[in-house]
């Protein structure tokens, strides 16, 4: 009866939605503040409505309720209970209702702390994000139902599949799902924008706390995925290039050029039209990202969604919703007056090169993922495109973005100072190549990529932090007066300083990949293995039960320089239900190097296949990635974003042009 | 000129729309890899039989179009296809040879006494080298051999009924005529 | 997570816990060890999505690290017994692809996109640039410009 009533509230939802997409529009168009109130009312209800769905759903998972399609084919009895509300995700129908659910929460949200925005425009962001959930909650009832009934109900589930038995399920598709959904609201806005046919400076303060927001949480979705990857797969892979990894990334490379663009619209008026596309793109990317992976064009119709109808759907869903917008678009677009002029060389030079170098490498992403099906669609040979494109690609386009990180902040408006800026960075410059330099010659010339990575990445941070002495002016002036503009710096600024020291740490943390050592070897209870200092003593390999598996548990008793560390536990856990084997990687970590051990098969006489990896920087790929976002939160609780959004930006001239009104 | 500009990102995404549609509406697995052995020549076969009697080589069955079938008693879906093989055995269609593939002989031996034996003979791959030098990626996987000894089709995974009338028995049929 | 998905699929037997190269394979001479590990980060694992056989603990991986190791020790060069294997199983198993005319399209979209975007930059600043710079929100050039297009919009 319960997942009847979750099934009558995600109808109920659709109604409601179908109902928020058209009155507040209508509203909206004649200038009635009733009909354009509706969308906030509706965007609520909807929101009441698909939690209660969604409740239903994780509610038939923890009371294993086999009567349910889903439930059977995705849970067991016996798992543990994080793993059978973390099930409800797991799978192709109920990750879904967690998209949609997310969707009206980012509705309600807008509807809720929006009531600073003029009323038209709400209501018109809130009839966008109506349409958007009319077609997702369309394609989940009638393509991928989780609340479909079977008769008479199996005795027991078949379980979840072990790999995904981990805690990283329960953080990383529900963060990847926020930053995807967030974007629907910078989306709507933007078609809101082309609708209303007026984009200004307001516009550009209102959509990039959305944006930011969306792209913080895509962020520490796709470095959880990747630090999942990390220490799940058993010798520390963190990122293959594969349709899935790109997917994500593609949105957040276009979202990070968009939080960059609307910092232009937002102070100079200027790059308008440019931002409204990236919006859209950003948006556009996060359904390929979505759906790409489901539809059976990318994977083979045997993979995660089965069903051909739900492919022909979710085309169509991406034809409606992309191709609608992007027709707007080109229908609207050229309307936008360009705002402030600005030379070549200024700040907002470097965010176009920025914007420029980004774009580029998501398109470079996008080609990199489909360019074997066209091929093969075209009739040409069967091939992988596999980490060496990338890597000669992608990164060489990332050098050029990570000097503009480094000098843009320091120029000024309109106009800048090039050599004034690198006035300021040649000390920091010359130390840095002195140290790289110093390296190669220690390390004999190799790792040549690796050390300039890392050069590269210090010399971004340096930046960063010259900048913040810049802003307070430290020793320009006096300490006292320095603090006070410390803590008078807008919170905005910290954010940038925060974000950009964090992507230096990834970048420093991505190079020094190269440095990585590894042993692998057969190892009897009772001996060593020895790596980088660290020497390892298998001192056996026990029995432990699980509560749905049998594991191989090893006690490592690792000392470094004859001090004890402390113990390992890499493990290998059976799953009996599903017969497959997973792995459970130890990590011992310092924040500057990981010491990663896999246990691997006993060789029948009594020794087992240690896999023990020495990692330097590793870490701090995922913590700066997680600074960044960290950054980005710092940028969003900015007061500017909080009091008066709605008075613009001083010296801003906003040109709206409105053929509909 | 400008409106041009403005309609480009909306002319990309139908482009790629359209080809998504196209792919869709073939219906044909992007994943599906075609062999990089067709119509190259069949690599040696020189395995132990199954029934311990004279070793299975190639050249016993040079001249003859053939099926090369390579199964496994661990392999679920080996079971599917059971039936089929046991039909074109029963209607003497075309020979089939089994291939073992990383199987224990007597397992094997297990998997024939219960589903039925469809194989003109049966070679033990227990290595997987042969299947190696085929380009076998998993079991079940099967090759046709044409009387010239080439390699002529690769089906991997199940034979499915479809498969068999629309694909490979027109197939067989036409280099048998040859 | 769906690398491994396909993989199953498949009927491929994946252990999970076996991943990467095994101490059992290797080869006894260092030197040559060293070739065929490098090699093998470059093939394709055929039944994963994107990880090289070294990486990968699926069976068919593991018998193409074998194999590769054969050839090392029979005494192929590196692009002998890169192609032994892209004989066998095609160009699918290349990590990377070859640049040829196939792939022209693939290895210069990156450049050819970065100049057209750069380059539509450059005209557009300088097209602006032309114009005379003020403080003041429209210039009667912008302002007949703004006249024309607001006819645009009504015609349209």
């Amino acid at each position: 009866m319960i997942i009847e009533i979750g099934h009558f509230a995600l109808i109920l939802a659709l109604l409601v939605a179908a109902v928020q997409s058209t009155i507040p529009l209508m509203g909206a168009a004649r200038r009635e503040a009733g009909m354009m109130a509706v969308g906030k009312t509706a965007a609520i209800t909807q929101f009441v409505l698909i939690a209660l769905a969604f409740a239903t759903l994780v509610h038939a998972y923890v009371t294993s309720d086999f009567s349910v399609i889903n439930v059977v084919d995705n849970s067991h009895s016996d798992k543990p209970l994080l793993y059978k509300i973390t099930g409800v995700w797991g799978n192709h129908e109920g990750s879904m209702v967690l998209w949609v659910f997310m969707l009206a929460l980012c509705g309600a949200a807008v509807a809720v702390f929006g009531a600073n925005l003029p009323p038209p425009l709400k209501a018109r962001v809130l009839a966008v994000q109506g349409m958007i959930g009319v077609g997702f909650l369309l394609f989940i009832l009638l393509t991928s139902n989780p609340f479909q009934r079977v008769l008479p109900a199996p005795a027991d589930g078949q379980g979840l599949n072990p790999i995904l038995q981990d805690p990283g399920l329960a953080f990383h598709p529900p963060f990847l799902y926020l930053g995807y959904v967030g974007f629907s609201v910078s989306f709507s806005f933007a078609v809101a924008a082309l609708i209303e046919g007026r984009v200004d400076a307001a516009w550009g303060r209102w959509v990039r706390p959305w944006a930011l927001f969306s792209w913080c949480a895509l962020a520490i979705g796709i470095a959880m995925g990747s630090w999942w990857a990390y220490y799940t797969l058993g010798w520390g892979g963190w990122w293959y290039w594969d349709p899935v990894e790109n997917a994500s990334f593609m949105p957040w490379l276009v979202g990070t050029a968009l939080i960059h663009s609307a910092i232009v619209v937002e102070k100079r008026d200027a790059l308008k039209s440019w931002t409204i596309l990236l919006a859209i793109l950003t948006f556009s990317l996060s359904l390929v990202g979505t759906f790409l992976v489901r539809s059976g064009v990318l994977t083979s119709v045997h993979a995660f969604a089965v069903d051909p109808a739900r492919g022909t759907f979710i085309l169509l869903l991406l034809l409606v919703v992309i191709g609608g917008s992007l027709t707007l678009y080109a229908w609207r677009a050229p309307a936008l007056k360009a705002g402030g002029l600005f030379a070549p060389i200024s700040r907002e030079g470097a965010l176009v090169l920025n914007n420029l170098l980004l774009t580029t490498g998501a398109a470079t992403v996008f080609v990199g993922t489909l360019y074997p099906l066209f091929l093969d669609a075209v009739g040409g040979p069967k091939l992988s495109v596999g980490f060496p494109f990338f890597n000669r690609s992608f990164v060489p386009l990332m050098v050029p973005m990570l000097i503009a990180v480094a000098v843009g902040p320091l120029m000024a408006w309109k106009r800048g100072d090039l050599g004034g800026a690198m006035q300021r960075l040649w000390a920091a410059l010359v130390v840095v190549i002195i140290g790289v330099v110093g390296a190669l010659v220690v390390t004999e010339g190799s790792y040549v990529l690796a050390l300039l990575g890392i050069g590269l990445a210090a010399w971004v941070a340096i930046a960063a932090l010259l900048e913040w002495t810049e802003r307070v002016r430290l020793f320009r002036t006096t300490l006292a007066d320095s603090l006070r503009r410390a803590l008078h710096l807008p919170r905005s600024a910290y954010g940038m300083t925060i974000a950009h020291i964090g992507l230096a740490i990834t970048v420093a943390g991505i190079s020094a990949s190269a440095f990585e050592t590894e042993r692998i070897e057969i190892v009897a209870p009772g001996h060593d293995i020895a790596i980088g200092g660290y020497v390892l003593r298998l001192n056996g390999v026990g029995k432990v039960q699980g509560a749905n598996f049998t594991a191989d548990d090893a006690k490592i008793v690792v000392t470094h320089d004859g001090k004890d560390v402390g113990e390992m536990h890499p493990e290998r856990r059976f799953f009996p239900l599903q017969q497959q084997t997973t792995s459970e990687t130890a990590i011992r970590t310092n924040f500057f190097s990981d010491l990663y051990v896999a246990l691997g098969d006993p060789d029948g006489r009594g020794g087992w296949t240690l896999r023990v990896y020495l990692k330097p920087l590793v870490p701090w790929i995922w913590l700066g990635a997680v600074i960044m976002a960290g950054g980005g939160i710092v940028s969003l609780s900015d007061r500017r974003w909080r009091v008066g959004a709605a008075t613009r930006a001083k010296g801003a001239h906003a040109l709206g042009i409105a053929p509909g009104e | 000129m400008r409106r041009l500009l403005y309609l480009l990102p909306l002319a990309l995404f139908l482009v790629i729309a359209g080809y998504f549609a196209a792919t869709l509406r073939s219906g044909r697995d992007p994943q599906a890899l075609p062999s990089a052995m067709i119509d190259k020549p069949m690599p040696a076969i020189d395995l132990a039989a199954l029934d311990n009697g004279a070793r299975v080589t190639s050249s016993s069955f040079a001249g003859q179009v053939v099926l090369i079938n390579f199964f496994a008693s661990w392999c679920v879906p080996c079971r599917e296809e059971q039936p089929l093989l046991l039909r074109l055995k029963t209607e003497n269609t075309v020979p089939v040879i089994g291939i073992a593939y990383k199987d224990k002989p007597q397992d094997t031996q297990r998997f024939l006494t219960q589903l039925g034996d469809p194989f003109q003979r049966i070679g033990l791959d227990q290595e997987g080298q042969l299947a190696l030098n085929f380009g076998v990626y998993g079991v079940p996987e099967t090759y046709v051999i044409g009387k010239d000894g080439r390699i002529r089709y690769r089906q991997i995974s199940v034979i499915t009924p479809e498969i068999w009338e629309e694909t490979i028995l027109p197939l067989i049929k036409k280099l048998a005529a040859s | 997570m769906k690398r491994l998905l396909l993989a199953l699929m498949m009927v491929v037997a994946v252990t999970g816990a076996a991943a990467a190269v095994e101490p059992s394979e290797r080869l006894a001479d260092p030197a040559q060890e060293a070739r065929a590990r490098a090699i093998s980060r470059i093939l394709r694992c055929l039944v994963c999505q994107n990880e090289s056989i070294d990486e990968s603990g699926a069976d068919l991986a593991h018998d193409i690290r074998v194999l590769l190791r054969q050839r090392i020790a029979a005494g192929d060069t590196d692009a002998q017994a890169i192609q032994y294997i892209v004989d066998r199983y095609g160009q699918f198993v290349l990590l990377k692809p070859p640049v040829e005319p196939a792939t022209y399209a693939l290895w210069f979209a990156p450049l050819v996109l970065l100049v057209i975007g750069g380059g539509a930059i450059a005209i557009r600043l300088r097209s602006r640039r032309a114009q005379p710079e003020s403080m003041t929100p429209l210039s009667q050039d912008e302002r007949e410009r703004l006249a024309v297009l607001l006819k645009d919009g009504d015609a349209s």
